[in-house]
């Protein structure tokens, strides 16, 4: 068990950028999902964990041990690859002791934790197999067995389940959080997929660009993004944004008036979630014209604009609204983020804003 | 439908013929003795009195063993050398992005550009003044360049196409570089450096130029056939000919399913 502390990591190839003073802390058994669109850094941060890439300058500490200048072997941690990685010439038992095989572990110990692992992943029919027998999913979990079966402090994921489809995802995912917290390994889980991160990890480091632009719980992160960035690729449907002009201290949207935090210059941008807009009767509320209904079972998706601003709004099934029409909608303002259009961070959360005259009525 | 299948037919069948008939007409002529070389046309079938007196005939000359001892040397040493040398810089071009990488690929090419006619005189001269000069060392080095080019790309592609992470891996589950290559990359390239091995024992075995004026009294079979056989009478010379393809065939023969399953990984 250790824990992982990134300190001040940059990494450059040539004139590129690809990490830009990265800082982050794993607590010892903690599950971590760095969450990021392609190209943004993550897995080159997890090469640079792994050893597998040098960084350009900063450390890598894990368990207290400055390991950023030793090779990936003596790091003391395991890694699931994206494609696996499965050694096509070794049975799968090859393939799970192989770890414990290089470490100098005696036969006893190997085929003990080899059936261990073996029995968590529920791999052990497929022992005496070799990788081309066996199917995707398979070969994902003697990937994990492998990992697993050396103990390791520190685990690393590549994005182990892009490669398997839809079903077999959902179901390797519930499943690895189980083994996962079973095992209680310090984790990092490199992924691009939003839906992923929020369902595994304890907490989230979204990456953009090079940067982390948050890191903080799943429910956190969803509510309160910390940029427009994060509000707009955490989340499916992804978080509305607004533009609006500030007057006095006050924006006007509809009948109702917000007090954005004092800060704000003349234009401020309004976060809210798609399911954090209630239709309303009548008045105390701002207009949307609806240009897409979408049923999706357990609720309806809106597509529509208010202001000439695109907008979606997710609504109970049991009220159908027609297209072309215009209804009016009010934010649960506790669950309203403050962003600054030119930055785009996070300048105040719903808490910060007041509801109008009109509305406190209501 | 069928248009497509009977033009997919002539094509196999074209193919082989090209392959197949000339080694049907030299082991025709070898084994039917004078008349069969003779006459014409060529019997469809075989003749049913094969007679081995030819081949005996071709095999008692003088010398023909001796050679055929030398050219086995200067294969296998070819063979070793194209292996010792061409994996490792496959190894490197495959994996290592370095100032120049495709450069050196484009040069490896061109050492088959040069003419070995042109080569010849300055080559004598060379391994007349290092002792290299009529051994079956000296052939098997300059053979060795000959099969080179050959051995680096086509590592190099056997490389490309272990994918990286395996190696990866390996690093992470605690082995060093050296230890990765010789449990995890080695063993999975090993049947296409086994094709690259036989190909350059064929590429040395078949050379004929650069034995030949390389060597006076220690030629390989190929040299020293075509010194003698000129004067030989015409169905002893096919004799010689079909003994020397004789063993590529077999040894391509042999390894057929490795070099199959090295160009699997090669086109995948």
């Amino acid at each position: 068990m250790a824990d992982i502390v990134i300190d001040n990591i940059t990494k450059s190839f040539g004139s590129f950028v690809a990490l830009e003073r990265v800082d982050l802390e794993v607590a010892d058994g903690e599950f971590l999902a760095l969450l990021g669109p392609s190209g943004c850094g993550k897995t080159t941060l997890l090469r640079i964990i792994a050893g597998l890439e040098t960084q350009s300058s900063g450390h890598v500490t894990i368990g207290g041990r400055d390991v950023s200048a030793l090779p990936p072997r003596k790091r003391g941690l395991a890694m699931v690859f994206q494609n696996y990685a499965v050694f096509p010439h070794m049975t799968v038992r090859q393939n799970v002791g192989f770890g414990l095989h290089m470490a100098g572990a005696d036969a006893a110990r190997i085929e003990r934790q080899v059936a261990r692992a073996a029995a968590l992943l529920h791999i052990e029919p497929n022992l005496d197999r070799y990788p081309a027998q066996l199917s995707g999913g398979q070969r994902q979990r003697v990937a994990v067995a492998r990992a697993l079966a050396i103990e390791p402090s520190v685990l690393l994921m590549d994005e182990p389940l892009s490669n398997l489809d839809a079903l077999l995802r959902l179901e390797m995912r519930a499943e690895l959080k189980s083994v996962l917290l079973e095992a209680g390994t310090t984790t990092i889980y490199v992924t691009h997929d939003q839906t992923e991160a929020m369902a595994l990890a304890d907490r989230i480091a979204i990456l953009h660009a090079g940067r982390i632009q948050q890191i903080g719980p799943p429910a956190e992160v969803y509510t309160f993004p910390a940029t427009i960035f994060v509000g707009g690729f955490v989340g499916s449907p992804p978080m509305n944004f607004l533009t609006l002009p500030v007057e006095d201290g006050c924006v006007r949207l509809g009948t109702l008036t917000l007090t954005p935090p004092a800060e704000s210059g003349n234009q401020v941008v309004l976060g809210v979630r798609p399911e954090d807009l209630e239709p309303t009767v009548a008045a105390g509320g701002f207009p949307f014209t609806v240009r897409v209904t979408e049923p999706l079972g357990p609720h309806i998706m809106l597509t529509g604009e208010t202001l000439g601003q695109q907008m979606r709004v997710v609504v109970p099934p049991e009220t159908p609204v027609p297209v072309g029409a215009t209804i009016q909608l009010r934010p649960r303002n506790d669950r309203i983020v403050w962003m600054d259009p030119a930055s785009g961070a996070t300048v105040g959360r719903g808490e910060v804003a007041k509801v109008g005259t009109e509305a406190a009525s209501d | 439908m069928t248009v497509r299948r009977t033009v997919y037919i002539t094509g196999i069948v074209v193919l082989c013929a090209w392959t197949l008939v000339p080694i049907y007409l030299i082991a025709l002529a070898a084994v039917g003795g004078r008349t069969v070389v003779n006459n014409w046309p060529k019997p469809f079938l075989p003749p049913t009195d094969i007679s081995l007196e030819t081949m005996r005939e071709f095999l008692d000359i003088a010398g023909v063993w001796t050679s055929a001892l030398y050219s086995v040397e200067a294969a296998v040493l070819c063979m070793a050398f194209s292996i010792l040398l061409g994996v490792p810089a496959g190894y490197a071009l495959a994996r290592f992005a370095f100032a120049g990488a495709t450069t050196y690929r484009l040069l490896i090419l061109l050492t088959r550009a040069f003419p070995v006619a042109i080569l010849a005189l300055p080559l004598t001269v060379g391994f007349i003044r290092l002792g290299l000069y009529d051994t079956p060392f000296g052939v098997s080095l300059m053979h060795t360049t000959l099969a080179l080019p050959f051995a680096v790309l086509v590592s190099a592609s056997l490389f490309q196409a272990i994918p990286r992470e395996l190696e990866e891996a390996a690093w992470v589950f605690g082995c060093s570089p050296v230890r990765a290559f010789l449990r995890v990359v080695l063993p999975l390239a090993l049947p296409g450096i086994a094709a690259v091995a036989i190909f350059a024992f064929v590429i040395s075995w078949n050379e004929v130029f650069a034995a030949s004026v390389l060597t006076v009294r220690h030629k390989t079979l190929t040299a020293y056939l075509l010194s003698v056989l000129s004067e030989s009478p015409l169905h002893v010379q096919f004799a010689g000919g079909f003994l020397l393809i004789v063993p590529s065939v077999l040894f391509i023969f042999l390894a057929r399913k490795r070099l199959f399953s090295m160009w699997g990984i090669a086109t995948r």
